[in-house]
């Protein structure tokens, strides 16, 4: 009966959501304040019935209602509660659900915290928001209904992909979906502040807290996402470009380069244009990245869905997103002034060029993800794109955006004088090239391309390190977004070091080992003791015990396993991981060997300073945070 | 010169850098292109020498040979089968009379060197590519019998 309601109260949601994003919308012609006023209560109604519907879902995983289809497919009685949620979100309606729910979610927050605004504005906002919402939820309720019946019920639920079985991946798709479903609210403003014919510096300034957000959320889905991959999938990889991968990375790219151009836009009125583009492309790769995960095109542990219907209405919908909102943009955008002159070497100008080298890396990205899917679509043969072009064609996109960061952050607003900049400079450049020069004394191998890594990170540091030192010497309250712009700037330079020094050192070891045996790594010895079978609660286990020692004195002991899944008698690796600031030692237990004694494979990672990704992460993230907690924005909410 | 001709110079010199990196993108994304390949359409030797492509099918039964980390099977498609070399830990589902890709080299002896097995994620899963080969071999079979 509850599951009953749910579905009733998500065809309710539908229904209100149309009227959301008619009414309000229609009322802004022939300014009609009264339809215009239905936005919010709409979007309030519209989020509680969403959620309600979620609920009756997520009771009915926790109570094991195997009658309902969806969940005898992702759940089993034996999972433990907090995956069971998880189980609501770890397939392909569900996971639709959370999705609508987000929107629903930011629509309110929209609502809520937008009273400032004028009502014209906000009325378009919630809008847009709204014919959003209508499209997805017609979606849902036309071909990925969750709350399907399925008859007889079953007497147990088929489990949950033990892969998805994990603490990071409870948060991880939330984390994303919010990140993804966030650029929908940036996207809003762009079309509002286009119908609205003004595209002047204000809806910048109003969207500027909201995508800082999205962006938060979505560096965080990501970097949980490559944690997760890193821990759980036993090869010790953390990114593999693979096509759900970048499916996140497109959007985050844009949205990197959206944040800076809105900036431009609210502080100095130019880039007004770009800013709009930007936000429609971070919108469009975010629905784009929906498409490609969810419509079973990609197969992987992410791809659920394996019926085309849903594909191509999830490919209609991106064209008519993408189709409308740039036929609006040709006919506005000429209208948009250029604002202003910018010098050639300017704040400005190395702001654009960032931006664009982002847009051309986040293309690249695309036609290495997407071509192989259209010449199979074609019938043209089946290929793949190797890792190899993903890493030739970023790598040297991404170097001159990384170099731009410090003299970007130095030089003046619309013209910089050369001379005044390379003195200021010179600390950086001296001090980057110093610590390259190093690395050759410091460790035993060396590479160019450490060198640049290594040389990259210290121009930034320094770089802010600098800005920072100017800073005090002005007057002024200093406020928090000035120390999230460098603690976000700091973790592009930890993951620089991350990347280059896992890159250029980690050392893999595949070998047998009987009981006793040893394999090293430098200083660091692994002995194999004793491999037991333990049971976990829905899975049996050979659980082994590897003693690390270094120079001789023991420094842990991990504790490999296989696991093997009683629902689906899927083998399972699970990695043991010893983790520290510098260095990871990882330790991965195959296949058992019959002889004798008996023997089993094992696989050994050095791993030097790993865990800089994810720190280098987490600073952005807390940077995007502080970013937001700015006075500015508290002040324009009231 | 005057700033008309400056800001001309400029732009074209954007256009000169951005022609240059779509270039090297493509370069580097035509060289990276990986094929794939049936075992007939190998054992008919349509399959590059010396450039990394896809193969893929079935494991045969009782074709797996292992000798430490050095592994040896059979993949096949139920009309051809190409012997493949592996040297590394096999994913957690590989298995005889599964599906499975691989990717690698062929060598002089037409044997295939893989560098890499793919892992996947579901028991039941038959990778893409792999049923790919199975279909077109039971759609050449078919053809075969139609034959008089």
């Amino acid at each position: 009966m509850i599951v009953e309601l749910g579905h009733f109260a998500l065809i309710l949601a539908a229904c209100v959501a149309l009227l959301q994003g008619v009414l309000p919308l229609a009322g802004t012609w022939g300014d009609r304040q009264r339809w215009q006023s239905l936005a919010r209560p709409a979007a309030t109604l519209q989020f509680l019935l969403i959620a309600a519907s979620f609920a009756a879902l997520a009771n009915a995983a926790l109570t094991n209602d195997f009658s309902v289809k969806y969940v005898a497919n992702h759940s089993n009685s034996l999972l433990p509660a907090a995956y069971q949620l998880a189980s609501v979100w770890g397939g392909h309606e569900g996971s639709l659900l959370l999705w609508v729910l987000m929107l629903a979610g930011w629509t309110v927050a929209v609502a809520w915290f937008s009273r400032s605004l004028p009502q014209v504005m906000v009325a378009r906002v919630i809008g847009v928001l709204g014919l959003i919402s209508t499209g997805f939820l017609t979606f849902i309720l036309t071909t990925s209904s969750p709350f399907e019946r399925l008859l007889p019920a079953a007497a147990d639920g088929r489990d949950l992909n033990p892969l998805l079985q994990d603490p990071g991946l409870v948060i991880h798709p939330p984390m994303l979906y919010m990140g993804y479903v966030g650029f929908s609210v940036a996207f809003a403003f762009a079309i509002a502040a286009m119908l609205s014919g003004r595209l002047d510096a204000a809806w910048a300034r109003w969207s500027r807290p909201w995508t800082v957000v999205a962006w938060v959320f979505m560096t965080a889905g990501i970097g949980l996402g490559s944690w997760w991959a890193y821990y759980e999938l036993g090869w010790g990889g953390w990114w593999f470009w693979d096509p759900v991968e970048n499916a996140s990375l497109m959007p985050w790219l844009f949205g990197t380069a959206l944040i800076h151009a809105l900036m431009v836009t609210d502080k100095r009125g130019g880039f007004k244009a770009w800013s709009v583009l930007l936000a429609i492309g971070a919108f469009s790769l975010s629905l784009l990245g929906t498409f490609l995960v969810r419509s079973g095109v990609l197969t992987s542990v992410h791809a659920f869905a394996a019926d085309p219907k849903r594909g191509v209405f999830v490919l209609l919908f991106l064209a008519v997103v993408v189709g409308s909102s740039l036929t609006l943009f040709a006919l506005r955008a000429p209208k948009a002034t250029l604002g202003g002159k910018i010098g050639l070497v300017s704040r400005e100008s190395m702001l654009l060029i960032n931006s664009v080298l982002l847009v051309v890396a986040t293309g690249a990205v695309l036609l290495g993800t997407v071509y192989p899917l259209v010449v199979d679509a074609l019938n043209l043969g089946k290929l793949s794109v190797g890792a190899p072009y993903f890493n030739t064609v970023f790598v040297p996109l991404m170097v001159p955006v990384v170099f731009l960061m410090v003299p970007g952050g130095i030089a003046h607003w619309r013209e910089a004088r050369w001379a005044e900049l390379s003195r200021r400079l010179r600390v950086p450049a001296i001090g980057a090239v110093l610590a390259a020069g190093l690395m050759p004394f410091v460790m035993e191998t060396w590479s160019w391309s450490g060198l640049m890594g290594i040389a990259l990170a210290t121009w930034v540091v320094l770089g802010l390190l600098l800005q920072i030192v100017d800073r005090f010497q002005k007057p002024g309250r200093i406020p928090i977004s000035f120390w999230g712009m460098h603690l976000a700037h700091l973790g592009i330079a930890v993951v620089v070091v991350g990347i280059t020094m896992v890159k250029g050192y980690e050392v893999e070891r595949d070998v047998r080992m009987a009981k006793g045996d040893t394999v090293s790594i430098g200083p660091y010895s692994f002995e194999l003791g004793p491999v037991m079978e333990v049971t976990g609660p829905n899975y049996k286990a050979a659980r082994a015990e590897v003693k690390v020692t270094k120079n001789g004195s023991t420094i842990e002991i991990l504790h490999p396993e296989k696991r093997r899944y009683f629902s689906s008698a899927m083998p399972m690796t699970e990695a043991a991981i010893d983790s520290g600031l510098f260095r990871d030692l990882y330790v991965s237990l195959g296949e058992a060997i019959e002889s004798d004694p008996p023997q089993w494979s094992v696989r050994v990672f050095y791993k030097p300073f790993v865990s800089w990704l994810w720190a280098g992460a987490l600073l952005m993230v807390l940077g995007g945070i502080l970013a937001v907690c700015d006075r500015r924005y508290r002040k324009a909410e009231k | 010169m005057k700033p008309r001709h400056q800001r001309f110079l400029w732009i074209f010199a954007g256009v000169a850098v951005l022609a240059i990196a779509g270039m090297f993108v493509l370069n580097a994304f035509q060289s990276n292109l990986v094929f794939f390949f049936t075992p007939t359409q190998v054992s008919k030797g349509e399959a590059p020498q010396g450039r990394a492509f896809r193969v893929g099918g079935m494991v045969k039964e009782g074709s797996l040979k292992k000798d430490g980390e050095k592994v040896e099977f059979v993949v096949t498609d139920t009309l051809n089968e190409i012997p493949v070399f592996f040297q590394g830990l096999l994913p957690d589902l590989f298995k005889e009379g599964k599906g499975v890709v691989a990717q690698g080299k062929l060598n002089a002896q037409n044997q295939f060197m893989a560098a890499e097995v793919l892992a996947k994620h579901d028991e039941n899963y038959m990778p893409p590519e792999a049923k790919h080969a199975m279909d077109q071999a039971q759609a050449a079979k078919a053809a075969q019998t139609l034959k008089p």
